[in-house]
């Protein structure tokens, strides 16, 4: 999880997690790494779109009303640890909310601020796949800072890369030295070791096209009587980004406000329109999702949906695997 | 950026105007049907006029209650006021309804994509709408109409439930007394007073006179309507990419940030509610999309 850190203390040296399909633990490592959890049910995305945010708030003036923006003093964030595939899930969130045609100003304005320290993957997680979305396990762009941490016999550094100016302000105040050829190899085994042993794949070759063939593929069917629609999967993914807008007023009926939360699209309200939602079905539910993450999200905004941080696998309390829904929509094919 | 508050507080830096409602003022209201009423606006202050496309649409928020996208059903040319049509149906639209001239309305938009009238000329224009869906094109009319000469043959084609369910009775009226377009009208059951057509829409489009490969149709009404309308125009010979359509979702934002309008890759908000038929057609046969 995420949360304030006031001191190096505060990380959760030593501690790993274990991780497959509906199941998370922690337990000591047996070592003393600072980032030896990869991703839990946070996302940066608490940060940048907070889960609830006021956008303005009314008061009625006789027969007028008069509307007034929230004013927020937007805070200032340093994120330390963040993964490779969470990189790119802020540049996703980035092509959504900064892109246009309008831009988001509450993201905006946190997004400019926030500082970034990534930490490349030197474990891969139980339900990992960044290797097939491109996205990990090492950190290229969109950072200020990225670190290596290195545990090598009895010895425990950090190789840095800097990625900003504002990086290399940051490390001048840190002790630090030219690391050597011999360091920068062992970073890159270990990196590369991460990628071997990653559990899961999603072969993403023509994927929008496979989906796109496939509305009415019988395993949608199949995935929908196992899913209960709760939303977890929407609400840890790091891209998702769909919200409802809750219009309040108080008691007297003289005030109100806007607000907006996250919303889910397993919801039926997500598609109500008078007379009735459009995706009643849970089936059409976890296909919306399922397909605008892998497909629909490409002709939208120009990237996939899904940068394989495996968090939908991990806290989906039934252990649905969009890897394996994936999987079985492409095998059907190959029988035909 | 345009801000309702006084001079005295500090101008935000954070929310542009397409997420902050401006106050208009209601003018007038007249009553279409038992259930559909038509609203005059006017900026609450200032005069600044309101500039926009046949087809676009505002959120309109009622205060304290919510907020809902309702198409813009006035004339473009006349800036200086702002109408809808709207039908009572749920929560927000009947708050509106109880709304008496001289109350405040807040306004975001216009959003959204616009029908093709400009982008027509020279053609033959077949409008075939149903229910509300005259709503949204009346800007379409009005615009057609006030540069005729630049257009072909035009034919509108109107269906309602019974003729009680009919909008903007007068004009029609007026529109069918003009020898410059061809105004049709039916109703699916009538008593037996009423004079006109009686049937779907769909039964009227073989009366329309156009030549299909130089023909733009504007449709909008109920999902079935539109099916059916559109699947008459292409049987004629009219071209997908010619018929355009104008689809419904849940919106919430209205500028593509929120997700709920989502149709296949498309959002409505901002890439619709005007589509043309050849770009939305794999979409729209599908259910539960
Ligand atoms: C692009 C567009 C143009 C429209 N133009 C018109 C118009 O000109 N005149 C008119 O009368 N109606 C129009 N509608 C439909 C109108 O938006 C709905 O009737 C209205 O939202 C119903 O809200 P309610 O609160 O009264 O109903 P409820 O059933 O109480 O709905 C509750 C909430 O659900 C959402 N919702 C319900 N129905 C719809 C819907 N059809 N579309 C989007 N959100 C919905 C709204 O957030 C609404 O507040 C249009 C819809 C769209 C998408
Ligand atoms: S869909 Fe699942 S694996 Fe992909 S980014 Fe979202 S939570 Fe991670
Ligand atoms: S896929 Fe799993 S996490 Fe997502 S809604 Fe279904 S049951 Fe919940
Ligand atoms: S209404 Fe919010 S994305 Fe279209």
């Amino acid at each position: 999880m995420y949360d304030g850190l006031a001191a190096a203390a505060d990380l959760p040296r030593g501690w790993t997690d274990e991780q497959e399909a509906g199941s998370f633990r922690l337990k000591p490592q047996g070592n003393q790494a600072f980032f030896g959890c990869t991703v839990g049910q946070h996302s940066w995305k608490t940060f940048l779109l907070p889960p609830r945010t006021k956008l303005w708030q009314a008061e009625r003036q006789g027969h007028g009303v008069e509307i007034v923006p929230h004013q927020e003093q937007t805070p200032k964030f340093a994120f330390i640890g963040v993964r490779p595939c969470d990189l790119h899930a802020i540049a996703v969130q980035d092509r959504v909310f900064l892109e246009g045609p309008y831009v988001d100003p509450v993201y905006q304005a946190r997004r400019r601020l926030a500082f970034i320290v990534a930490v490349n993957c030197t474990r891969a997680g139980g339900t990992c796949f960044c290797a097939s979305m491109g996205t990990g396990p090492q950190a290229t762009t969109g950072f200020d800072l990225a670190l290596t941490e290195i545990l090598h016999g009895l010895e425990h550094y950090f190789l840095v890369e800097v990625g900003s100016d504002q990086g290399a302000e940051v490390l001048q105040e840190v002790p630090h030295k030219p690391a050597t050829t011999a360091v920068q190899t062992l970073a890159n085994k270990l990196i590369q070791e991460t990628t071997a042993h990653m559990g899961r794949h999603l072969d993403s070759d023509g994927l929008k096209e496979l989906l796109y063939r496939h509305y009415d593929h019988p395993r949608w069917d199949e995935v929908a009587s196992r899913c209960l629609t709760c939303g977890n999967c929407t609400l840890v993914c790091p891209t998702c980004f769909c919200n409802a807008i809750e219009d309040v007023t108080d008691l007297t009926g003289e005030h109100a406000e806007r607000w907006r939360r996250w919303d889910v699209c397993f919801n039926v309200d997500h598609s109500y329109i008078h007379g009735g939602s459009i995706r009643t079905s849970a089936k059409a539910r976890y296909r919306q999702w399922l397909i605008h993450k892998l497909a629909t999200w490409i002709d939208q905004f120009g990237c996939s949906g899904c940068v394989g941080c495996g968090r939908c696998i991990t806290w989906c309390p039934v252990g649905i695997d969009i890897t394996a829904e994936v999987r079985a929509i492409r095998e059907s094919e190959k029988e035909e | 950026m345009v801000s309702n508050a006084p001079a005295h507080r500090p101008q935000a830096a954070g929310l542009p105007t397409p997420m902050l409602p401006q106050p208009f003022q209601i003018q007038r209201v007249s009553q279409e049907t038992p259930d559909t009423f038509t609203l005059v606006l006017q900026p609450a202050s200032g005069t600044a006029p309101f500039c926009f496309l046949p087809g676009q649409f505002n959120m309109l928020y009622a205060f304290g209650v919510g907020e809902v996208p309702i198409s813009i059903s006035g004339d473009p040319a006349h800036t200086q006021i702002l109408v809808h049509t709207i039908r009572a149906v749920g929560t927000v639209t009947k708050a509106i309804q109880k709304l008496k001239p001289g109350r405040v309305l807040g306004v975001r938009g216009p959003f959204g994509s616009h029908w093709p009238v400009a982008e027509a000329a020279g053609h033959d224009i077949v409008i075939v709408v149903g229910g509300l869906g005259l709503a949204p094109l009346r800007p379409a009319i009005y615009q057609i109409l006030a540069h005729r000469a630049e257009y072909g043959n035009f034919e509108l084609i109107v269906g309602a439930r019974t003729p009680a369910d009919l909008l903007y009775h007068k004009e029609l009226e007026r529109w069918r007394g003009r020898f410059d377009f061809r105004v049709h009208v039916t109703v699916d059951s009538a008593s037996p007073a009423w004079r006109n057509n009686v049937g779907v829409v769909t039964t009227l489009i073989p009366r329309a006179r156009f030549d299909p490969w130089q023909t733009a149709a504007l449709v909008c009404g109920p999902g079935v309507m539109m099916r059916f309308t559109v699947q008459e125009l292409l049987q004629r010979g009219v071209k997908p990419e010619n018929i355009y359509i104008s689809m419904e979702r849940n919106m919430q934002c209205g500028i593509g940030l929120c997700g709920h309008c989502q149709l296949g890759p498309y959002f409505i908000c901002k890439d619709g509610p005007v589509f043309a038929f050849d770009q939305i057609e794999k979409w729209f046969a599908l259910r539960e999309i």
